[in-house]
This record gives C-alpha cells, structure tokens and sequence, in this order.
C-alpha cells in the first residue's frame, strides 16, 4: 500500500520542531508500524537524511518503550495495542496518517519522536515498592493470598510504563499509572505495611514532576494498551484521602 | 589440535567450587569466601551493567548491603531490559505439588537437558538457591498466579516431568523484572544506587591487570564519560541478535561482552545458541523481529503436519487420519513437551521434507481443537489469552478457530563470558552474570531456567561471592590522566569517528540483515563442517564491506540511533567468526549445537564425550583466537545419551 505520512522533527529539546512529509509507497499490510517506520528510515539514510528517531525496543508489547501519537491517539486506533504491535493491516491504501510524539508537559521531547519519561521512574522511587530486602523472605506459602486479589493485583501490574495514559489526558495526569502501581500493591497482604507512606510519597513524587490533575475524562484507561481501567484511580483516591487523613 | 582458524592454548580451571560433597559445595564456598565488614562497604564502588533480571537484583542486593553501586542500562528505564519480555516462567524445586520433585532432581534434569555439557557444582548451586528465589519474589508483591486456596499454583514446563514452574500468566518475566526494578528503585531513592539510563557502555578499563571501570556514552547528548570502580559486573544479557531476526528486543546486543572480551575476558561456548520451537513465523522481508509464542502452549496446542507433502489445504480440511502428530509419533513419552532443542530441529525436519506450512513452507501447526473440545473455550482463554491475541494481533488470524502456525527462531544463547564458581570472569575484578555468562545452562537451556538463573545469580550467588574479592579493596583511585583511562577513551573515540566519517552508501541495518542470514544458514539449527568454513569466508568478506560501505549520518553529540547500531553491528562480525570457529571445531553434536556429521541413525544429535567434555574458552587474538579448555567432570549425573522416546 501507499501511505502519506506527516511526522514530527524536531532535532533536539531546545529546537522548535515541525510537521514534515514523506510519501511512502510499497507497504506490506503484513508489517508492523515500527517496521513501516524501518522502511522510511533505511530509505532516508540512502538519500543521506537523518532517519527518524522514536522509542522501541521488545516490539512485542511488553517493555513499553514504544510511544507514538497516530492521528492524534496514543498507540494509534487499535483497542488494547502498543504502537509495535499494530499492524499495517489496519490502515488503507493512500491514507494520510499523522504521528507525533507523547505530549505531555511532564514528558519533554528528546528528539523527533523520542521523550523523556524519567518523571514514571521517580514515582516508582517514592515508594513504588514493597521494601524486603533480599533474603529476609519468609516462604513462600507463609501467607496464602485469595485468588481473587492475586488475578487483580497481577491485572494491575500488568501496566508497562508507556505513558500512553498522560499523553491521551488531557491535563497529562499520571493517574492511571500510580493508580496501576498503587493497586497492585495495595491488593497484596504483602503491600499493606507501607500502604500509606506509600500513596503519600507517590502522589507527591507526581505532582512535583509537573503531571496535571485528573477530572475523569476517562481517556487514560481508552489509551491504555493494558486495559488498566478507572477503577485504579478510584482505588488511589481512596488510599490517598485515607492516608491523607491518618497524617494529619 | 590447531588450524587456521585458532590455536590451542593452555588448559582452565575453575578454581573457586570447594570439593565435598555437591550438597555442601555452596554452603562452604560462602563460609570460605571472606567478607566486607558493613563499614567498609561504603567505601567500596562496584559499577552493574544491566538492569534486566541479573542486573537490577545484583544492583538493588549490592545497595541494600551497604555498597556504593553505579548501574547502567541503554533503554530509558531500567524497567525495560529485555527480561521483561519472559513469557512463560520460572523454576523452583519447592516440591509443593507433592510430584516427587527436590534439588536433586532439578539438578539431574538441568544436567541432563544441558546436555552434560555444564559444570555439576553450578548447577546444583542454582537448584537450591532456586527455593530462595521464589520467597523473595513473592515477598517483593510479585502477583504469581494462585489456587483458589489461595497457595502458588504451579505447572510444567519444556521437558520437566514435574510442576516446579511458577508462573504470572504469560508475564511472569515482567513480573519477576517490575519486582527486581522496585528493590533498584527503592535503593535509588535511599542513595546507594546511582541509576543512569540512556547510556551504553562502550569500553573496560583494566589498570594493573584488574578491571576498574568503564567508558559510556550518554546517549541523548553523546558525551562521553568514564566511571571508576573497584569491581564491574557485566549483567548485559545474550547475543542472539547476532542473527538480526530473533526474539530479542532490538537493544540487545553483545557490545559490552565483546570489548570485555577483547581486553582478555575469555567468551565461552559461543556456538551454544537455544533455538526456540514456538514463534512467529517471518512474514516478509521488512521483518524487523520474530516473536515467541510461549512454550506453555505445548502443554495443551498439539503439534502436527499434514503427511502428504504439498498439502495446501486449509488446516480444517484436513482429516485426522491425514495429519502427522509428528512429536506424538516419534516421542511418545514426551510428546509434544520434548526439550526445545529437539522440538526445534523436528520441525525443521518436516519443512526440509516439503510437508511445512504457511508462506514459503517455513511453519507447523500448533493446534488447539482438542484442548477448547476438552477443557472449554473459556479455560483455554484464561490460561493463553493474552498469548492468543497477541498472534491475532501479529498475524490477523484468530487461533481459536485456525491452528496457529509456528516456526522455530534464535531464542537465547548459553555461550557467554567465561566465568568461575565465583561468576569472575578470568580478569580480576571483571563479574558476569545472568545470559551473558555461559555457565549453568550448557550446550541447551530447560525452559523456564533463565529467570532462574538470571535473579540466582543477581540476588543470591554474586552479592555473596563478589566480597571475597571487594575484601582486598578499595583500590588505588585511578584519575582521569590514567594511561589506562585514556587509551580506553580514545578507542571510543576512535570508533565514533571512524563510523561518521566513512564515506559510506549502505545501511547499517542492510548489513546486520546479511550477517544474520548467513549465521541463520550456516550456524542455525544445523551445521556442516563445509557450512561453517563457508560461513567464515563469507562474514570476513562481509565484515570488509561494512568497513568500506557503511553509512552513518548525523553527528556523534546528539541522539544518533545509527551510531549505536554501527557500533553494535561492527562487533556482532566478530563474535559471528567466532561462533563459527567454535561450532566448526566441536564436530559433536550436543544440545542446541546440532552437527551433521555426528547424528544417530535415527537422526538425534551424537555427543561425543572422549573429546569434548569440556567448557571451550576462546581468548582474543590479533590474527586467530585461542582456544582454552576447561574439563568436565560428572560425579553425579553419569552422561548418557538423552532419549525423549
Ligand atoms: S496505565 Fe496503561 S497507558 Fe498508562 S503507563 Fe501503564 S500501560 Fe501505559
Ligand atoms: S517496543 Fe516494547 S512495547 Fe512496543
């Protein structure tokens, strides 16, 4: 197929960037977006321009380093799909497709397509984690935890740290991700000792990286490759409000 | 033994693994290992690269204990090493299933399925620490899947008779890896680990003939730096991506491995690949990488061909009696769980014959009628959904109701950076652990092993062993002006210069392409003594070219993803030589490394234990690389030929 596609350059942080394009013919529906994007670039370097530079790296869906608006949507119009994993087949023949870079004042632009997300792992750093440190585990089967709460925690940890949530909200609030990591946790026995030194720290962590508030629109969970849904944030504003409260 | 290719040299030895009883090895070599008192700790600085499974949890375990550590990883989170990617999960000898399972017996299989081609002391080190793991996972809130009692549910995996395996859904890497990424980040905040993301190490500095630091690049400004240390963990990860196409995330790469071992780290085995049976087969050539299917699904898909070759029906028209259940047939007591290895090259067996199917024939059919007749729509979705729509998503079919097609594809390398009981390379002060070293896995790796091995070796074995040699620290500083700092910068910038200033017309990419193909032809699923000295001719030829003809824009102080892959692709030729060197040296078949010439009548792979029980250890040479061996020796698990009839 034949795609026209309009994509952002921007050469680096402090450069204002803009909407270039590229025509690009000979697309297999067989390929993947990365891969269509590979094409461009081999074809770009031939003609001695600077390829196109974007996050990637399992392309399997799981590491969460790819990050592409398409037309405007985090991951591009498949439900419950990374960028890697959306396929060419989704798209027609001659169509105009826009990709962008997450935007999100929390997330600055590297280069082209490629932002920092530094801002997730200092959340995770306060207080993202259960503290036991190595070899002080008790066994195994020392605490059975209901089924129930497992299946839940693990479909809250099944977040991969894109991003997606921020750059589809609008306020680029990271509420689902903390919400994501503050239910797994907090699901597990293992969790509840720093449940609400946890919560506190987190929260404060995101909004001093400059991530926006959330009002429900609901965009974040839409974005989501991992279908982590709203309920997680209702979890963490809960958590929150009580440990908020027991400080006080 | 020398040719052309190599020269032998001195014999190896482990030194560090205590005799006595295989039971007590582990538990005297922590007593015997000496130890940093908690204050000196501080004092000392030890540099980890890597921050997949082997990484973090060394990082995170090192920081806990007191020391200063320094961790490096190329992706923008240390959360997104390739550990993540880690489908189907992880081995313990906890025996909760009653099923007759302990240390011993995950030993005895890990030897075996290793095909006697690893070192008894390590591996019954890694059966019992195997338990630990497990509670410290879980004590971490890692969500393991459950029973309804609420215990650890559990199943097996690849070639095991028992249900050790512990497992988060098709996640269980992820899992394992947010768990070791928390305790990291937990030890970032406490400021015992300085965390840098987005660099890639380039160089090792080694001054009086110990390890002392590395040279990274920053790869957002291209500023390069230099970190000192007293000890330097390579936690890097495998090199599968020799072959372009494999299951490895792009990144991976063996740049770290490889500049180790040109300043003498030996690199052992290298021709140990694991080719894994159930992936994605290619669909074009715009194919950027493969993706697995977890092998879990062998434990309900069946494998089969049509029997006719040329059968181009679709798969629904075929009747039972026209189909080759061909694992079934040939390994009854195994069936479709035999080891990857053999499940691997049966399938190559059946496409070679004409009976594959798919575009271009390259594919077998793993079929799930019988398990959704059996179990239920719904039980088959709960226990593979996510891995059943991934393959929709990839393919545009829907496994439900067509069998999924498969193929086999380069999966994970047993070969690495040599190492001793210690996980210290042959360089003072130079540790390697998790896929990039060689040790515990063999000529094959068991399924749901590498993540084992990988936090074994970062939680439990090198916080333990790498005091014995922090003991004798901290080291004399070494500044800037080092001669050995500065020559160690100057290759770096060296390298870079030469790459944005070759006046080139190729991609870098066009280049890795070739390279993989020949390695995927040649040193693949099978080798040929002809094969391989093709194979040589052709990547020196190969390797010129790139030399010649490769092009990088751009410029070195910005983000310049061409820069990167040069530098990984230019020393990707040189491993890809040696791996042919080695495979065409070992004229057995063993494991993974599958030699033509040395089969059984009915064509399973023939070790031959007179002359290659042993660890082969390549040093680095100028002109031709050195060979070093390292016997092996089995008081416990007596080699026989592996039968999965
Ligand atoms: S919550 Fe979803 S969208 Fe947000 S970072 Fe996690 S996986 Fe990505
Ligand atoms: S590249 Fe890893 S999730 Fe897309």
């Amino acid at each position: 197929m034949k795609l026209s596609l309009r994509i952002w350059r921007q050469p680096d942080a402090d450069t204002p960037g803009k909407m270039v394009s590229y025509e690009i013919d000979d697309v297999s529906e067989d390929a993947s977006f990365l891969e269509m994007l590979d094409v461009l670039n081999e074809r770009l370097i031939a003609e001695g321009e600077d390829p196109v530079a974007f996050d990637h790296d399992c392309r399997e869906g799981i590491c969460g380093a790819c990050s592409l608006m398409i037309d405007g949507q985090a991951h591009g119009p498949q439900a419950a799909t990374t960028t890697c994993q959306l396929h060419m087949r989704k798209f027609k023949d001659g169509d105009q497709i826009d990709v962008e870079p997450w935007r999100a004042g929390a997330f600055p632009v590297i280069k082209d397509l490629v932002v920092d997300r530094t801002a997730f792992d200092r959340i995770i750093q306060a207080g993202g984690y259960i503290s036991a440190p190595t070899g002080t585990a008790p066994d195994a089967h020392a605490v059975p935890v209901p089924k129930q709460d497992a299946d839940a925690a693990f479909s809250a940890a099944a977040c991969i740290g894109c991003g997606a949530c921020v750059a589809a909200c609008p306020n680029g609030s990271g509420m689902l991700f903390m919400g994501a990591k503050v239910a797994h946790l907090g699901l597990m026995p293992q969790g509840q000792p720093e449940r609400h030194t946890r919560v506190l720290g987190m929260v404060a962590a995101h909004d001093e990286a400059g991530f926006g508030g959330c009002t429900n629109t609901g965009e974040c969970a839409a974005a989501c490759p991992k279908e982590i849904g709203l309920d997680v944030i209702g979890r963490l504003n809960r958590d929150f409000r009580k440990a908020a409260a027991r400080a006080a | 033994m020398s040719t052309d290719f190599y020269r032998e040299g001195e014999p190896i030895a482990d030194t560090k693994a205590p005799a006595g009883p295989i039971s007590e090895r582990w538990e005297k070599r922590r007593f015997s290992g000496r130890l940093v008192n908690p204050a000196n700790r501080r004092k000392l600085r030890v540099i980890v690269v890597g921050t997949g499974l082997a990484g973090a949890s060394a990082a995170a375990t090192l920081g806990e204990l007191g020391y200063r550590v320094a961790n490096y990883c190329f992706q923008d989170s240390a959360r997104r090493a390739h550990s993540i990617a880690a489908q189907g999960g992880i081995n313990a000898a906890k025996n909760y299933r009653n099923d007759g399972d302990s240390v011993h017996r995950l030993f005895y299989d890990t030897v075996k399925g290793g095909d006697f081609r690893s070192r008894e002391s390590n591996v019954h080190r890694l059966a019992e620490v195997s338990t630990e793991i497990i509670d410290q996972c879980v004590a971490q809130g890692v969500p393991f899947a459950r029973e309804y009692g609420g215990l650890l549910d559990n199943r097996s995996f690849g070639g095991a008779q028992v249900s050790r395996t512990f497992y988060a859904r098709g996640q269980t890497g992820q899992q394992l890896l947010l768990g070791a990424y928390q305790a990291l980040q937990r030890q970032v905040a406490a400021g015992t680990v300085d965390l840098h993301t987005r660099h890639e190490m380039l160089e090792l500095v080694i001054a009086d003939g110990k390890a002392r630091g590395i040279v990274v690049r920053d790869l957002v400004t291209g500023e390069i730096s230099t970190e000192i240390a007293d000890a330097v963990v390579l936690a890097t990860g495998g090199y599968g991506n020799v072959f372009f196409l494999s299951t490895n995330a792009k990144g991976c790469n063996v740049t770290a491995s490889w500049r180790a071992h040109r300043k003498g780290a030996y690199f052992a085995n290298p021709c140990y690949t694991q080719i894994h049976p159930t992936c994605i087969p290619q669909s074009g050539e715009h194919q950027s990488k493969l993706t697995l299917m977890s092998e879990s699904l062998r434990n309900d898909g069946r494998v089969w061909v049509p029997k006719r070759r040329g059968d181009d029906r679709a798969p629904g028209d075929i009747p039972e009696a026209e189909r080759d259940y061909y694992l079934e047939r040939r390994y009854p007591a195994f069936g479709n769980l035999v080891p990857r290895d053999i499940a691997s090259r049966a399938a190559k067996m059946v496409c070679d014959e004409g009976r594959g199917v798919g575009p271009g024939g390259l594919g077998v059919y793993l079929d799930f009628a019988d398990a959704i007749k059996r179990l239920g729509k719904k039980a088959v979705e709960a226990k593979y959904g996510n891995l059943f729509d991934m393959y929709e998503r990839i393919t545009g079919e829907n496994p439900y109701e067509r069998p999924m097609r498969i193929y086999p594809a380069v999966h994970y390398t047993m070969g690495g950076l040599w190492v001793d009981y210690d996980l210290s390379s042959n360089i003072p002060g130079l540790f390697v652990t998790g896929e990039a070293n060689f040790s515990d896995h063999g000529a094959n790796r068991l399924g749901a092993s590498a993540l084992m091995q990988g936090l074994s070796d970062g939680y439990f074995v090198l916080p333990n062993t790498i005091s014995d040699y922090l003991a004798d620290g901290p080291f004399e500083p070494l500044g800037e002006d080092h001669e050995a700092v500065v020559a160690a910068r100057k290759e770096v910038d060296d390298r870079i210069a030469f790459f944005l200033n070759n006046d080139g017309d190729r991609t870098v990419d066009s280049f890795h392409r070739e390279l993989g193909k020949i390695m995927w032809e040649y040193c693949g699923m099978e080798r040929t003594d002809e094969g391989l000295r093709k194979a040589i001719g052709l990547i020196r030829g190969l390797k010129d070219e790139f030399y010649r003809r490769v092009k990088v824009t751009g410029k070195a102080e910005e983000l310049n993803q061409q820069l990167e892959k040069a530098g990984r692709v230019a020393d990707f030729f040189e491993l890809g030589e040696l791996m042919c060197i080695d495979a065409l040296h070992r004229t057995e078949s063993c494991g993974g490394h599958f030699r033509a010439e040395s089969q059984t009548e009915d064509g399973e792979a023939k070790r031959d234990d007179e002359h290659f029980s042993y660890v082969a250890a390549w040093e680095y040479g100028e002109d031709a690389p050195v060979l070093h061996k390292e016997a092996l020796e089995f008081e416990y698990v007596k080699p026989t030929q592996r039968s999965y009839k």
